[in-house]
């Protein structure tokens, strides 16, 4: 078991340094640097900013400094917004993201999998029928027609919920529940199909020869069983919930880190790109990582490598 | 003898003769074998979502490769003081036009901000859509399943080695890949196009060109592992042993039974690729990262009518439809593709 | 009494409280899209105390929906729709769900044939044994632990505090259909269905799993429903056999009486396709010819008739009776009739 988490660790953080060292290159390969976009600024304006933000060194000196920086949690200034550092800013702004992408994983497990049981035990009545097309339309749709068109009905058709802003607990309500519908379906789906593959195994049969009640069989043996694809789905997942806090976070205008990143493209505000992206690809493997892990502890059926 | 009373229950000596060959075959019933593919065609003529799904898909194709030749209006046409018509509506120009007797088409989806056409605009946009999601996967399908071939038929190191890079690319996160390639991309992009023969670049846009280089260069994974897998469990297979011991000719027949097995599981997953491909171009067309414009992706669409949604909803809403049935309908039949080529695989 | 055994016990015909298990022309068919799948037609068999049973036949037979439907464990979409099933005196057709439930894993209980899959991977072999101990007793959980590692050395397995924490993919084929047994056994029940209990395991482990069979029946006195495809198996072990085709008993007797005087053509078809070790060498093997019938649309008249190589005239239009050639031998053919029937004509003339 150790020797598969050490060498998860390693592989992760060997992914981690190659996104770091990729985004740094990248970032580096457009000409003249960030500010020659600025018209404002004369020869020696920028001059004197290059060398603030230590872009006259050779590259390779810079993707050194920078790297160490990284490790420390430095990711340097913002380019763009003056007076903030990127670590401040990406610490502002994460826990507005985290609380949203939270909640809509929270929701997505708490709807996609009673849902997707509900459909497989009433395998081809209308229950399972109008679940199956909803489920499929939740994984066609992309998120931002949900955003839009929900934004649309709820907000300016009905009225009923704020279009855009986080000031209040209704504020929240479209942005999580627009986020969560592509992982609800998804989950519903892989709920249903992993519970229709557990209901038809002996070890059912067993359980309900021993005497036990179809509920008892269902939550004791079924469900334990049917839940652990679902696991190995939360890594995608929040994988998903950070990339679509994108469209979210744009449309409903919410001062997260998505949209942050997002506006930082347009701006080419290099500095503040290139942290989010890498503390966000870090996120993402770490997550990754550690579901994998959890995955092997509570199925004992594998082995560990 | 006794006399037979058709209506007695009672046994006739006639009755313990033994029973003809023939009496005997026509209780065997044999139900008739059918090919792999007429069967799978069969199943999916039954489907009647998946055949829906494909009058969709062909319709939509129609709307967005052939219309547009007929149309009279150009995606880029910016039509002086009809700037944001509702839907069938004309403006004060070309009501006048048409008092004085000339037949003016009418907007169906009436005009954006720049006073262009919207329901040409959404054409474009559709087929822009449709040739990234179909470029995309094809472009997939060929990496992917060379490589996973390959990786399947050598086996041993090369297989790790492959695998091992496989694992690699998986981590990576696509879409900040993307943002950043495209980000990088744009000024070697934009002086290439300045190069003759290279216009198109311009025009297609340098987003458009870095969504295909990140497709080719990570999104092919997914379908390496399920060919690799394939590969994987032919070689092994039962019938490819039998067909050996049968004294099989080992590369006609044992392609024969590999093609055949391969080609149905490449064409589910190509299916389904494709709107997962266009599901990624609009995600992005709507963020910004798209085709250049003028020209129109029904993301960017989306993205612009967004700001106008309490005024001209149908800006928005529009695109926002069309793309959704556009990918759903791709993915019932992909999904009605798999149900026909193996119902075990039914859920 | 309820409305429905009220209304059962008018028309239900009268059963021998002599025996434990008594199925009186039970009819079972499974309502699928594609039709109606008659499994079952008219299937009558009864066990005594004490007694082992073997129920013979090839796959699709109908054997062991015959047994899950005494426990009432006939799967979705499949019905009674006709016959009557008795054991341990209830009345199976009118009981409820939860009077079943207290009876499974309790006074029957049933073992499968692939002990991998027939125990659940997540569970440790413990639990899985615990379970049905207090499900149908009031011990604590402590002494279901003590009879659990007391069930499993009766079973024959050795440290049985370790294999007790162990899960199932953890133990080999052999261990694993032993806890099954283990679990089976826990209520001491009256009635024990094994249905291929040795078909997925090599065959020096099966020969060790029907010992202890063996075994256990003699020290609980109870009784054994084995359910198999091979002859073998049963010649051994078993007082009683039934020979099933296509959902139908086509003979029923003493083990030996079938063995040394088979009745139907089916079952000395089978008895015939045995390779014999001590035969000569390259003989050639007795198939019984043909293939099995389709349930969906199953034949008028006996169901082995084409693969039958006496198939007469009548045997295609009309199923055949029982003909009893001893008390307690009966079989299905209308070559019995014939010769009573000839008989019968002689007797006349």
């Amino acid at each position: 078991m150790a020797k598969y988490i050490i060498k998860r660790v390693i592989l992760a953080a060997l992914t981690i340094f190659l996104v770091a060292t990729i985004t740094f290159f990248l970032m580096h390969t457009v000409p003249g640097g960030p500010f020659v976009a600025e018209k404002s600024i004369s020869a020696q304006a920028q001059a004197a900013l290059n060398e603030k933000f230590g872009m006259d060194k050779p590259i390779l000196i810079q993707y050194k400094n920078y790297m160490l920086g990284v490790l420390h949690g430095d990711f340097s200034l913002s380019l763009k917004q003056r007076g903030w550092s990127v670590a401040d800013i990406i610490r502002s702004r994460f826990p507005v993201s985290a609380r949203i992408g939270g909640l809509a994983v929270l929701l997505a497990l708490a709807l996609g999998i009673p849902l997707g049981s509900v459909a497989a035990l009433n395998r081809g009545k209308w229950a399972d029928n109008l679940i199956i097309v909803l489920a499929t339309c939740g994984i066609a749709f992309p998120s931002f027609v949900i955003c839009t068109v929900g934004m649309y009905i709820f907000g300016v058709h009905l009225g009923w919920l704020p279009t855009f802003g986080l000031t209040s607990p209704a504020h929240y309500v479209l942005p999580v529940f627009a986020l969560s519908f592509y992982p609800m379906a998804y989950i519903t789906r892989l709920m249903r199909s992993s519970m229709l593959d557990v209901i038809g195994q002996d070890y059912m049969r067993t359980a309900r020869a021993k005497g036990l009640s179809q509920t008892r069989c269902l939550f004791k043996h079924a469900l334990r069983n049917a839940i652990l694809p679902v696991v190995t789905y939360l890594g995608p997942m929040l994988a998903y919930t950070l990339t679509g806090s994108f469209i979210v976070e744009k449309i409903f205008v919410i001062p997260g880190l998505g949209g942050q990143f997002v506006s930082s493209i347009t701006n080419r505000d290099y500095t503040v790109i290139m942290g989010t992206t890498i503390f966000l690809a870090t996120l993402i493997i770490v997550m990754n990582v550690i579901v994998d892990i959890v995955y092997k502890i509570i199925d004992p059926r594998i082995q560990l490598k | 003898m006794t006399k037979k009373n058709p209506l007695s229950l009672q046994l006739n000596v006639d009755d313990f003769l033994p029973a003809t060959e023939d009496e005997r075959q026509s209780l065997v019933q044999l139900r008739p074998s059918v090919s792999f593919w007429k069967d799978a065609m069969r199943r999916l003529r039954k489907n009647k979502v998946a055949m829906v799904s494909l009058v969709i898909i062909l319709v939509v194709m129609i709307f967005a490769f052939v219309i547009p030749s007929f149309y009279p209006y150009q995606y880029e046409q910016q039509i002086k003081g009809a700037v944001y018509l509702s839907p069938m509506t004309y403006s004060v120009d070309e009501q006048a036009k048409i008092d004085a007797g000339e037949h003016v088409f009418p907007h169906i989806l009436g005009t954006d901000n720049l006073g262009r056409d919207y329901a040409i605009r959404v054409m474009m946009g559709s087929r822009i859509s449709l040739l990234v999601g179909i470029i995309a996967s094809a472009i997939i399908l060929v990496i992917g399943s060379i490589y996973g071939s390959v990786a399947g038929y050598f086996g041993g190191l090369t297989d790790l080695i492959m695998m091992r890079i496989v694992d690699i690319i998986y981590t990576v996160p696509d879409i900040l890949l993307i943002v950043l390639l495209s980000f990088a991309l744009r000024a070697p992009m934009d002086a290439l196009s300045a190069k003759p023969g290279f216009q198109w670049i311009q025009t297609v846009g340098v987003n458009l060109i870095s969504i295909f280089i990140v497709f080719a260069l990570l999104y092919w994974v997914g379908m390496a592992r399920i060919v690799r897998s394939q590969v994987l469990t032919l070689k092994q297979s039962e019938y490819v042993t039998a067909a050996r011991a049968l004294g099989a000719n080992s590369s006609r027949i044992i392609k024969h039974h590999l093609l055949t097995n391969c080609i149905g599981t490449l064409i589910v997953t190509t299916t389904l690729q494709i709107p997962s491909s266009i599901f990624t171009e609009s995600f992005l067309s709507f963020l910004g990262m798209g085709v250049a414009i003028p020209m129109p992706s029904l993301g960017s669409l989306a993205s612009d009518g967004l700001n106008g949604i309490n005024s001209y909803p149908y800006l928005l809403l529009a695109p926002a439809l069309l793309i959704s049935l556009i990918i759903l309908s791709f993915n019932l039949f992909g999904d009605g593709l798999r149900d026909a080529f193996d119902p075990k695989m039914k859920s | 009494m309820n409305k429905n055994e009220t209304a059962a016990a008018e028309t239900q015909t009268a059963h021998n409280p002599e025996y434990l298990v008594e199925i009186q022309h039970e009819r079972l068919s499974f309502f699928t899209p594609a039709g109606e799948v008659k499994a079952l037609n008219d299937v009558s068999l009864y066990v005594r105390e004490g007694e082992v049973l073997g129920i013979v036949g090839e796959s699709g037979s109908g054997k062991s929906v015959t047994a899950y439907s005494i426990m009432g464990l006939t799967a979705y979409p499949g019905r009674l729709i006709g016959g009557d099933l008795w054991f341990n005196n209830h009345y199976i057709n009118t009981m409820t769900e939860k009077q079943m439930r207290k009876i499974r894993g309790n006074e029957v209980s049933i073992i499968f044939q692939d002990p991998m899959t027939s125990l659940n991977p997540v569970y440790t072999i413990g639990d899985q044994i615990r379970e049905v101990i207090l499900l149908h007793t009031n011990k604590t959980k402590q002494q279901a632990n003590d009879r659990a590692r007391e069930l499993l050395s009766l079973v024959g397995i050795n440290e049985p505090d370790k294999r007790l924490k162990q899960y199932p993919h953890e133990l080999s084929g052999g261990m694993r259909q032993r806890v099954m047994i283990a679990i089976a056994l826990a209520c001491e029940p009256k009635l024990l269905i094994a249905d291929e209990p040795t078909t997925a395991l090599d065959v020096t482990i099966q020969a060790q799993i029907l010992e202890l069979m063996m075994d256990l029946k003699k020290k609980l006195g109870m009784a054994i429903i084995l359910i198999t495809h091979d002859l073998g198996v049963v010649a051994g072990t078993c007082d009683r056999i039934a020979v099933m085709y296509a959902g139908k008993v086509v003979e029923s007797g003493p083990t030996d009486d079938i063995f040394y005087h088979p009745a139907h053509e089916y079952t000395k078809g089978l008895l015939q396709s045995i390779p014999n070790l001590n035969e000569q060498e390259h003989k050639r093997l007795i198939p019984i010819e043909g293939s099995p019938v389709d349930m969906l649309n199953p034949p008028a008249g006996c169901p082995f008739a084409p693969r039958c190589r006496s198939c007469m005239k009548i045997c295609l239009n009309r199923p055949p009776e029982y003909t009893h050639l001893t008390d307690a031998h009966f079989s299905a053919c209308w070559l019995l009739d014939k010769a009573k029937f000839e008989a019968q004509g002689e007797e006349k003339n």
